[in-house]
């Protein structure tokens, strides 16, 4: 996870609770930083892109992690 | 008579139920007929006297006038017990019929659980499967299933409309291509069939499934159609119930209920559609006016006339589902925690559209304005409720 600004764990939290998390905390990195939401919930590998295009983040990759899932997401605006 | 009386009066149905596309209350015409048929068609249709004759005589009436809404000839409708039945049949039917031309079967992302749920029976089996996706609306791209829809394709499989988000697909487009390589065509006309028309000739299906209580008729009837020519071979042990289609005991008395209650849907479905299809748009106005971080997904113009479907960012689904119950409204949801298997809609996935805060509000006759506008006086209060401001700002 290095280069990340920001990791949110989010590890047995469902759905909507990943985008909650991810919603308020974006703010506090800078533009141009990235944020890791960490979940294993199945909702989250739709629902975190989404949330991108809505809210005109961007979303970048997912990535298998130890557990769940790392989505990374860079604050563009 | 008093027995009749109390049991069989029609009961008003909840005053907020806005999940006509689960299922509809039983048709008026259809209760008529439904205790008709019991009195009088009660009788084993196969059989060679007066009172089987009588049942025999109305099985085949109820038939052909299904037969006569959807297009097609009287042989070519069978019965089933359920509209997944049917789904199951006409595909599991069509794969066994055209196994020495392949296995493939072709069918769309967003199509009903029941087919997709034959297709990965079929590839477990050792047999293909081509699953095409879907846009932004939840419409199949064409160029995709063309180009999947191949000389050794068995069947392709798609929805009239989807009955999650109510887009229409592109059947016709499709059915002609399927045509031009010698590919029947298996539609899913579920969620239309009563609606809108459905015509085979027009539609260009070879199989054609729904289901009798989505129409207003009772539970326990599905419609299998195949037409003639289509290399369709029944997997179940012989049995000569249903043209050989389908074996067991036919449900008389519910499928002359279902053959009443579609003929009275057709009468009835050019205003309907268009009383319901406003009704629709006032919602979707609304909501989107009156709700922050609101995603109305579907198409909004080509689509079936009575659904609406939309998903509200930072609300969970399954309270959002609770808290309208309490306050009175049925409605369906497609969010992951409304799921025994707690995974999203495989129809909101394949569009990429919000999964979570999710909410399916579907109308039906008996649907009324002052319904609808005590559901939108209700919705932004209760959505508002549940968004936890303090910890999702939205921004």
């Amino acid at each position: 996870m290095t280069g990340d600004a920001l990791v949110i764990d989010a590890l047995g939290r469902r759905c909507p609770i990943p985008i909650i998390e991810l919603a308020k905390q974006i703010g506090d990195i800078e533009i141009g930083a990235t944020v890791v939401v960490l979940s294993d919930d199945a909702a989250a590998r739709v629902d975190i892109p989404v949330w991108c295009r809505m809210k005109g983040q961007e979303y970048v990759d997912a990535t298998p992690a130890e557990r769940g899932i790392a989505y990374r997401v860079r604050r563009v605006s | 008579m008093g027995f009749r009386r109390c049991y069989g009066a029609a009961v008003p149905i909840s005053p907020g139920y806005f999940d006509y596309a689960s299922t509809a209350p039983l048709h008026p015409a259809a209760r008529a007929a439904l205790l008709a048929a019991y009195d009088d068609g009660w009788a084993d249709p196969s059989r060679l006297y007066g009172v089987a004759r009588r049942a025999r005589i109305a099985l085949d009436d109820a038939r052909a006038r299904i037969a006569g809404v959807v297009g097609a000839r009287p042989d070519e409708v069978s019965f089933t017990a359920s509209g997944t039945t049917s789904v199951h049949a006409a595909l599991a039917g069509a794969l066994a019929g055209r196994a020495r031309v392949g296995t493939r079967l072709v069918t769309s992302a967003v199509e009903h659980s029941a087919v997709l749920a034959l297709a990965r029976q079929h590839e477990a089996a050792g047999g293909e499967s081509v699953t095409i996706p879907v846009d932004r609306a939840g419409r199949i791209d064409v160029e995709r299933f063309t180009t999947a829809v191949t000389a050794q394709t068995a069947v392709a499989s798609l929805q009239h409309a989807n009955h999650e988000v109510g887009t229409l697909q592109p059947v016709a487009e499709v059915a002609a291509i399927c045509a031009a390589v010698g590919v029947p065509l298996h539609v899913d006309a579920a969620q239309s069939l009563g609606r809108i028309a459905v015509s085979m000739t027009e539609l260009g299906a070879s199989l054609l499934s729904a289901s009798a209580h989505k129409w207003g008729g009772p539970p326990g009837v599905g419609l299998l159609v195949v037409r003639k020519g289509v290399r369709w071979r029944s997997n179940a042990p012989e049995d000569d119930r249903e043209g050989g289609r389908v074996p067991g005991f036919e449900n008389v008395p519910a499928i002359v209920a279902a053959a009443a209650a579609l003929e009275a849907r057709q009468g009835e479905m050019a205003a309907e559609a268009v009383r319901l299809s406003a009704l629709v748009d006032t919602i979707r106005g609304v909501l989107a006016q009156r709700i922050d971080d609101i995603e109305i997904v579907g198409d909004p113009v080509g689509r079936l006339p009575h659904l609406v479907t939309f998903s509200c960012l930072y609300v969970d689904g399954e309270a959002l589902l609770h808290a309208l119950d309490r306050a009175g409204f049925a409605v369906s949801s497609g969010s992951s925690c409304t799921s025994s298997t707690l995974t999203p809609s495989h129809v909101l996935e394949a569009m990429g559209v919000l999964t979570h805060g999710n909410i399916r509000i579907s109308l039906g006759r008996d649907t009324v304005d002052q319904q609808v506008r005590a559901l939108l006086d209700a919705l932004p209060a209760i959505v508002a409720a549940l968004r936890d401001t303090d910890r999702a700002d939205g921004s």
